[in-house]
């Protein structure tokens, strides 16, 4: 039953990712990569990282894609005012899709099979034992992480400011 | 699986959705009314005795309506918007609980659907998601006028999002737990979250008028600058959902904010009522008590609604960001210090 739901859902991925990319209009596409978050979710949840799952649903699905979907409507981007894309972009697209087709290829054909990953504890996921990881051995590494964000968003904020600071 | 479980919770969600779209549709008839009261009017009496069957009239009206979709819209997205909008508001019902376990012939049938232990960040979840409905069809409807009232919907949706959030984190300093049903027994008799959290609760529920586009936040419906703001070429029944995922979405905070502040289920005495009429009526009136908290919240949307006046997009924008989230930091910081001298001493 459990592998089976996986191979469901690992399939709705791959699928809905490859819409991403094959969607005419922007805007599809956005939506497309919407619902391959939701099956990211739906994996978290099979992994029974429930925190996880629900961070997953509220960050991607709830606020980036949001801004992403307000940017691109406002754009309002169509076939007419696509930019042409001249003969040699789309020579040199082919060739260099070829080269990373076979850097793939190769790459995967030099590793070897990893063993079955054994979980420790099947119940980490939970976002009590979550909590106890990021706030006891792993404090440092979860309090850097925050000044990152934190200079993200000044700079953020410095990139909206009109005058010269 | 066991076979009974799932006939259990597959009743109990029919039950849920039955009540939530009866209420979302006696709430347009409470709406009329409330709003009569206010202005010193009779409201709908025609149908049915006091207009008692006017919802149904509507409903009919909506479903007779020709239906209009637009030439140059995106035909698939213009139908999808409206049943998204619907989806959203309804799945929010999933993780309250309605009252504590009933006890039939040995067999215990707990009030909620489901009890994960990550309750408020799913409502948090869902509450994110309600904006797509809105969107999807704002902008799939080809109208200037739409596409303006769904960012504007979605802008202000994200804005008190923020403050929302750190409202319940304050929250859950106090109650220790994200589950839901551990917040409300937590809150046994009258140990009210709100008595401890009386600003997070003001704060919560100012964004929660602004989360279900209510007025005086009503700005992606603004008649007065968008026409008719993001359903604007919306016809039928299509039209009819938003302006009933609206009511659902009002109903479902309404529980919600119950369930975290007002103590959801439970009521002063509530142990020697359940001693003294047992297992199956006891937890029944924790629901109606529970029913009585939402109704009381949903009285308070619509008097709120017919009182106080529409804000400015930049009133609107200045409330969120420089009002309610300096507030609610405030609140979890101030949480957090008398929690800390508070278990210290």
């Amino acid at each position: 039953m459990g592998t089976s739901v996986f191979y469901l859902v690992a399939f709705l991925s791959i699928f809905f990712s490859l819409m991403v990319i094959f969607a005419k209009n922007p805007v599809h596409s956005v939506l497309y990569l919407i619902v391959t978050f939701f099956t990211f979710t739906v994996h978290y949840i099979l992994l029974n990282a429930q925190f996880l799952a629900v961070v997953n649903f509220i960050v991607y699905m709830g606020a980036i894609m949001v801004l992403f979907l307000f940017v691109l409507m406002l754009l309002n981007l169509n076939k007419d005012n696509e930019p042409l894309k001249s003969g040699l972009v789309k020579v040199v697209g082919i060739v260099a899709g070829c080269c990373l087709v076979v850097t793939l290829i190769g790459s995967l054909k030099a590793t070897a099979a990893s063993n079955p990953l054994v979980l420790q504890n099947a119940n980490l996921g939970l976002v009590k034992n979550l909590g106890k990881e990021l706030f006891g051995p792993f404090m440092l590494p979860f309090e850097l992480s925050s000044i990152l964000l934190l200079t993200a968003m000044v700079g953020a904020v410095l990139l909206t400011k009109k005058e010269k600071v | 699986m066991d076979i009974t479980f799932v006939i259990e919770k597959f009743i109990l969600v029919a039950i849920i959705f039955g009540i939530s779209l009866v209420i979302a549709m006696y709430s347009t008839y409470a709406e009329r009314k409330v709003a009569a009261f206010l202005q010193d009017r009779l409201g709908p009496d025609r149908a049915g005795p006091a207009g008692m069957f006017q919802p149904l009239a509507d409903g009919l009206k909506m479903f007779m309506k020709e239906e209009i979709i637009p030439t140059h819209s995106n035909k698939w997205l213009f139908m999808v918007g409206p049943g998204l909008a619907m989806l959203t508001a309804c799945i929010g019902t999933a993780v309250i609980p309605w009252g504590s376990a009933i006890t039939v012939g040995g067999r215990v049938i707990p009030l909620q659907v489901t009890d994960i232990n990550v309750g408020v960040l799913y409502i948090f979840g869902v509450v994110s998601l309600s904006v797509y409905g809105v969107m999807i069809g704002g902008w799939a409807s080809n109208n200037k006028y739409s596409l303006l009232s769904a960012i504007r919907a979605a802008s202000q949706n994200i804005s008190y999002e923020v403050a929302m959030g750190l409202s319940i984190i304050a929250l859950l300093l106090v109650t220790n737990t994200l589950s839901l049903k551990e917040i409300v027994e937590g809150q046994h008799g009258w140990h009210w979250n709100v008595l401890y959290q009386p600003l997070g609760f003001i704060l919560f529920i100012v964004c929660a008028f602004a989360e279900t586009n209510r007025a005086p936040f009503d700005l992606p419906e603004c008649e007065t600058e968008l026409i008719g703001g993001y359903h604007t070429e919306y016809s039928s029944m299509k039209l009819g959902f938003y302006l009933f995922a609206e009511y659902i979405n009002m109903f479902v905070s309404s529980a919600v904010m119950s369930t975290l502040y007002f103590g959801g289920y439970n009521y002063p005495g509530m142990d020697w009522v359940l001693l003294h009429v047992g297992p199956v009526i006891g937890p029944l009136i924790g629901t109606a008590v529970l029913f009585a908290k939402i109704f009381a919240f949903i009285f308070f949307f619509m008097w709120v609604r017919w009182t106080i006046p529409r804000f400015r997009y930049d009133q609107l924008m200045h409330l969120g960001w420089k009002v309610l989230m300096p507030l609610a930091i405030a609140n979890v910081i101030i949480t957090g210090i008398v929690i800390a001298i508070v278990e210290k001493f």
